[in-house]
Formats: structure tokens, C-alpha cells, sequence
């Protein structure tokens, strides 16, 4: 896929999350949109996944340690074609199979129920290293926001992931700066990002959360990255593909109104009209 | 009279591990640098790939067992009650017990009996937070034969499992040709008519002394071994309370949340009886030796039979 298709893929996964986050008149744009390109690399050409058959048993794993951005994992997964996409609009209401939080009990593709932070990439590394056991070829992808990171288990975790050398395993940090009370810099920072990992034994990769060229180069060098698991500490824009949306923190956890909700729709079918003329 | 072979059910632990690791390949063991005192040290021995030892990180352990148990494996996890239950309570309520993942929970080192480690590693309070997480079964076995029985029944059970396990050396009396142990299924040791005593853990061979005590005392006692705390065996509480008219329920935990309260549930809801709830009453432990500890908190046969002599 080149990067024209996988940037029209990434703006439709947008609407959807921009769709699901307004019916629900609730849920979390901001980092949504912020993890929507490399969510859309993951599942469109990174992981051995099929929607025909979302348990099969070699099958790649996602843990989406920062849970509260379901939005873009659904949006990710409806489009993908593990379920429709008109079904975004169910997003936490009663009764759906579209939690507020993923859980993997209801909804297809879904790896691992999540939402409490700091807490997917353990599992992660379980699955990891359960692979390392019996000889496996699966790997293992977790998504972490900056925030989520001053959560004392990621470092418990990223100490067990490097001790066993679970090279099949790729961390992948949403650095899109802010978190609910503000810059992650102000709150409590939890920079340098890249030298932690790099301390606790990962391979670690500086990228631009939303350039497809380097997302791919960081994916494929943690493919042949041996003997450490990978970080890739992706730069990102909170909010990004919604100009009212981008780099603001009121933006985490707060949906858009009709009024909004028009405005972002129509910005991204005119983003989605300008990629088709590419 | 032939001296009782003593063994901490701890020890079950580690032995029942090790038979489990033979018959299936897919058991795995999981420790935070405890493996000596939790005895997975045994299992380790024997299958050394397969015990994977998580370092001083309980969170993380319960969080990587169960990724294990995701991709195909029977993790059982082991710790302190107190790390297990009480640090990771979160992580084993939300990424075990939420997703209803089939991971095993191997808690040692519960209750007082710990002993001269004192107050912070005596977890008196592990039944009731563990109680509170839907699906989540608790065994609690009173003995080293049963510790061994309860660990292969976890692992042919599918879902989570706590199992509860003591540091200091109990008799052993289920060595019985009859013995069965099945979740869920409360086992009548002794049959009586004045009082039932319902009593889980180590509480069940102190019971079985404080019943001979009653009995010279002229009182009746039925004895019940409730291993299982989650699901409680709700039909075996209400026909010996329906006989008895008495319950007394004894534990070595808070009276708040464990076997007492389970009961005292059950029976408020559809058959109120008089409740003597023995245990921990709403504080905490302290150092010393585990047995002095045990009768300090008349957990012994000699306080319980004190406490159900002026009860009935």
C-alpha cells in the first residue's frame, strides 16, 4: 500500500472517530486522532491479521495500553472490516458492543480488554514472551500514550521486556505532548523518553507520528532488530486532521457538539478530496 | 496415638506445581523474587524454562501472566497474599478478572500465621477484596493434601482462580481414601447437632480439635471444611443451619469481608441465623512466633472452643 492509500485509509478511521466520539457525546478525540496514522499502519501493513478470522492462532497481537483512545482502534477495526463502520455510532451507549474502554469480550479484533493505563504493556509482554516460549513467530505491538508513562508499571514492564530480550515486541509511545491536566511537561515530565527506553534495554526509534515513510522504516527496523525489544517514541499532534481539535488539552476527553461535529467532518472529507486528487 | 504429620500448605503449593508441570506442558510459573518462600523454588528445579521469576514487580507479573494465558498457557502467579491480593488488586481485577482471563493466582504467606514478619505481610484482608471480583473463585485449603488437590482442580478449571496458602506447618487430615476435592463443594468432616462450625484454611484442623473440647463440654458440633470460598456451597450452609439452629464461621482473616461475611450473607438472605463470626477482628497483626500468634488470637482449638462455649 502506498502512502496516498494508507493516508486516504487514516482519514476515513478519523471520521469514524470524530462519528463515534459525537453520537457518544463523550470519549477522547484528542489522542484518537493524535494515534490514528500509526493505528492505520498497524492493521493496513504492519500486522498479520484477518477480519475473516480475528482469533487465528498466529496471528499478530495489538494491546492498546492507552485504552481510553478506543475510538481509534474501533474506527481502525471497522474499516479493516471486522465489523460496520455505521456501527462507530453505538460508541458507549447501552447495550453496545462498542465499550467505552476496548473489551475484548465483545467486540471482534479486539486482543485485550484495556483502560486502566500502564497496564496493556505488561500484557504485552506476557503474550511476547509466551511466543518466546513455544517457539512462535507472532509478534506483539502495544500503543502507550506520553501520559500513560508516569504509570510506575510501563517501567516494571519495560524492565521485564528487556531483561528477556523480547525482540518481538515493539512499544510504540503517542508523545502528542499533553495529557488531561495539561502539557505532560508541566504535569509531571516524563521526557527524555527515548533515553529512558534506552536504559531499560530497548531498541529505541525517534519518528513523526504522522509521516507513513518513517512510520514504515521504524517498523521495519524493529523487525530486524534482534536481541531487544523495540520503542518507537512517536512525535504526534494531539487532535491531529481537526484544525480546532490540534494541541489542545480540552481536547483529551470532551466530544464535539453538532455544531463542531460539522466543521471537523467537513474538514476531513475536503482532506479526504484533496488525497484523492494525488 | 501416632504423632500427625505436619507440612505448611505451602509446600502443597510447590508439590501440586511440579505434578501439574508434569502432566501439561502448557503450565507456566510465574514468582517476584519469592520462589524460595512460595516453593515454585520446586518447580523451577524441575522445569527450570517454565518458571519465569518476574522480580520485584507484582503488577506487572499479574499483567504478563496474563498475556501468557492469552497466547495459550496456564499461568499460575505466584506471591505473598499480600503483594498478590493487595498491591495488584487492580491489575488482577481489571486485566484478569474483567476479560475473565485463565489465570491462576498462587497466594502465600496469608493470614497471621506469617508470624515474626509482623503486620505488613500479614494479610488478613485477601479473601474480601478478592470476594468482590465477579467470576473470581477463592480456594482455601485447610491442609498440605488439599493445597495439592486444590492446585490441579485450579488448573482444570477455566477461568481465574485465587488459591490461599499458609507459611506455618499444619496437620494433615485429609490423607483419607475417600478425600475429593471439587470447587465449590464444601466437605462435612464431622456430623453434629447443636452447633455448625464452618471453618477454612488452617481454622479447620484447630476446629476439629475445639469439636473434641465441645464434646466433652456436652456439645455437639457439625464440622464443615469450607476450601471454597467463591462460590460459596450455599446448599451445604442452609441444611446444617436448618438442623443446627448455630453457625460458627472461623478463619484466619478479618471477620470483615472473608468466610464470616460470605455465610452471614447467605443466611440474612434466606435463612437468619445466629452468627458467631471467628477470625480477625478489624485490626492488625503483629510480630512473633506464628503458633503464640495463633492462640494470642484464639484461632487455636482452645479459643475457639472459649469463643463457641459462650456462643451456644
Amino acid at each position: 500500500m502506498n502512502n496516498t492509500e494508507l493516508q486516504q485509509i487514516a482519514n476515513e478511521v478519523r471520521k469514524g472517530i470524530v462519528t463515534a466520539v459525537h453520537s457518544a457525546k463523550s470519549g477522547h478525540p484528542g489522542g484518537s486522532l493524535s494515534s490514528a496514522d500509526i493505528m492505520t499502519y498497524l492493521y493496513f501493513e504492519e500486522m498479520n491479521v484477518d477480519p475473516k478470522e480475528p482469533k487465528k492462532a498466529d496471528r499478530d497481537r495489538f494491546v492498546l495500553s492507552k485504552g481510553h483512545v478506543a475510538p481509534a482502534l474501533y474506527s481502525t477495526l471497522a474499516q479493516k472490516g471486522y465489523f460496520p463502520v455505521e456501527d462507530l455510532k453505538t460508541l458507549r451507549h447501552i447495550g453496545s458492543y462498542l465499550q467505552g474502554h476496548p473489551d475484548m469480550k465483545g467486540t471482534p479484533g479486539v486482543d485485550m480488554s484495556s483502560g486502566s493505563l500502564g497496564q496493556g504493556i505488561s500484557v504485552a509482554a506476557g503474550m511476547a514472551l509466551s511466543a518466546k516460549l513455544s517457539n512462535e513467530d507472532y509478534r506483539v505491538y502495544t500503543l502507550l500514550g506520553d501520559g500513560e508513562i508516569q504509570e510506575g508499571q510501563v517501567w516494571e514492564a519495560a524492565m521485564f521486556a528487556g531483561h528477556r530480550k523480547l525482540d518481538n515486541l515493539v512499544v510504540i509511545v503517542d508523545n502528542n505532548g499533553l495529557q488531561i491536566d495539561g502539557n505532560v511537561d508541566d504535569v509531571c515530565s516524563p521526557y527524555p523518553i527515548d533515553k529512558k527506553f534506552e536504559a531499560f534495554n530497548f531498541h529505541v526509534i525517534n519518528i513523526d507520528a504522522h509521516n507513513f515513510d518513517e512510520i514504515r522504516k521504524a517498523f521495519e527496523e524493529a523487525r530486524n532488530t534482534k536481541g531487544k525489544p523495540t520503542a518507537i517514541i512517536a512525535k504526534s499532534v494531539k487532535g491531529k486532521g481537526v484544525s480546532f481539535m490540534e494541541n489542545r488539552a480540552e481536547w483529551h476527553g470532551s466530544a464535539p457538539n453538532d455544531e463542531k461535529y460539522e466543521i471537523a467532518m467537513e474538514e476531513l472529507k475536503k482532506a479526504g478530496e484533496a488525497l484523492c486528487q494525488k | 496415638m501416632s504423632e500427625v504429620k505436619k507440612y505448611a500448605t505451602r509446600e502443597g503449593y510447590g508439590a501440586g506445581l511440579v505434578e501439574i508441570g508434569k502432566k501439561y506442558k502448557d503450565v507456566v510459573v510465574l514468582d517476584a523474587d519469592l520462589a524460595e518462600a512460595t516453593k515454585t523454588n520446586m518447580f523451577k528445579k524441575e522445569f527450570p524454562d517454565r518458571h519465569i521469576d518476574c522480580g520485584i514487580a507484582e503488577c506487572n507479573m499479574m499483567g504478563v501472566a496474563a498475556g501468557l494465558a492469552l497466547t495459550g498457557k496456564v499461568p499460575f502467579a505466584s506471591s505473598f497474599a499480600m503483594f498478590a491480593a493487595g498491591r495488584a488488586f487492580e491489575q488482577v481485577r481489571n486485566t484478569i478478572g474483567y476479560p475473565h482471563i485463565n489465570v491462576k493466582i498462587g497466594a502465600t504467606h496469608a493470614g497471621i500465621s506469617v508470624g515474626e514478619d509482623g503486620a505488613t505481610h500479614q494479610c488478613n484482608e485477601d479473601i474480601a477484596l478478592m470476594r468482590t471480583i465477579p467470576g473470581m473463585v477463592i480456594l482455601n485449603p485447610s491442609d498440605y493434601v488439599e493445597a495439592k488437590a486444590a492446585v490441579q482442580a485450579a488448573y482444570e478449571f477455566n477461568g481465574p482462580v485465587y488459591m490461599r496458602f499458609g507459611r506455618l506447618a499444619v496437620p494433615v487430615i485429609n490423607d483419607t481414601p475417600d478425600y475429593k476435592f471439587e470447587i465449590g463443594k464444601g466437605i462435612v468432616l464431622k456430623e453434629g447437632k447443636d452447633v455448625t462450625i464452618i471453618a477454612t484454611g488452617l481454622c479447620v484442623s484447630e476446629s476439629l480439635k475445639a469439636a473434641q473440647m465441645l464434646k466433652e463440654a456436652g456439645i455437639d458440633a457439625e464440622i464443615i471444611n469450607m476450601h471454597t470460598i467463591k462460590p460459596l456451597d450455599e446448599e451445604l450452609v442452609l441444611t446444617s443451619a436448618k438442623k443446627t439452629g448455630k453457625v460458627v464461621t472461623v478463619e484466619e482473616h478479618s471477620v470483615i469481608g472473608g468466610l464470616g461475611s460470605a455465610v452471614s450473607d447467605v443466611l440474612g438472605e434466606k435463612l437468619p441465623t445466629k452468627v458467631l463470626k471467628i477470625g480477625v477482628h478489624d485490626r492488625y497483626g503483629e510480630s512473633g512466633p506464628a503458633a503464640g500468634l495463633i492462640h494470642k488470637y484464639e484461632l487455636d482449638g482452645e479459643g475457639i472452643f472459649k469463643q463457641i462455649k459462650a456462643f451456644v
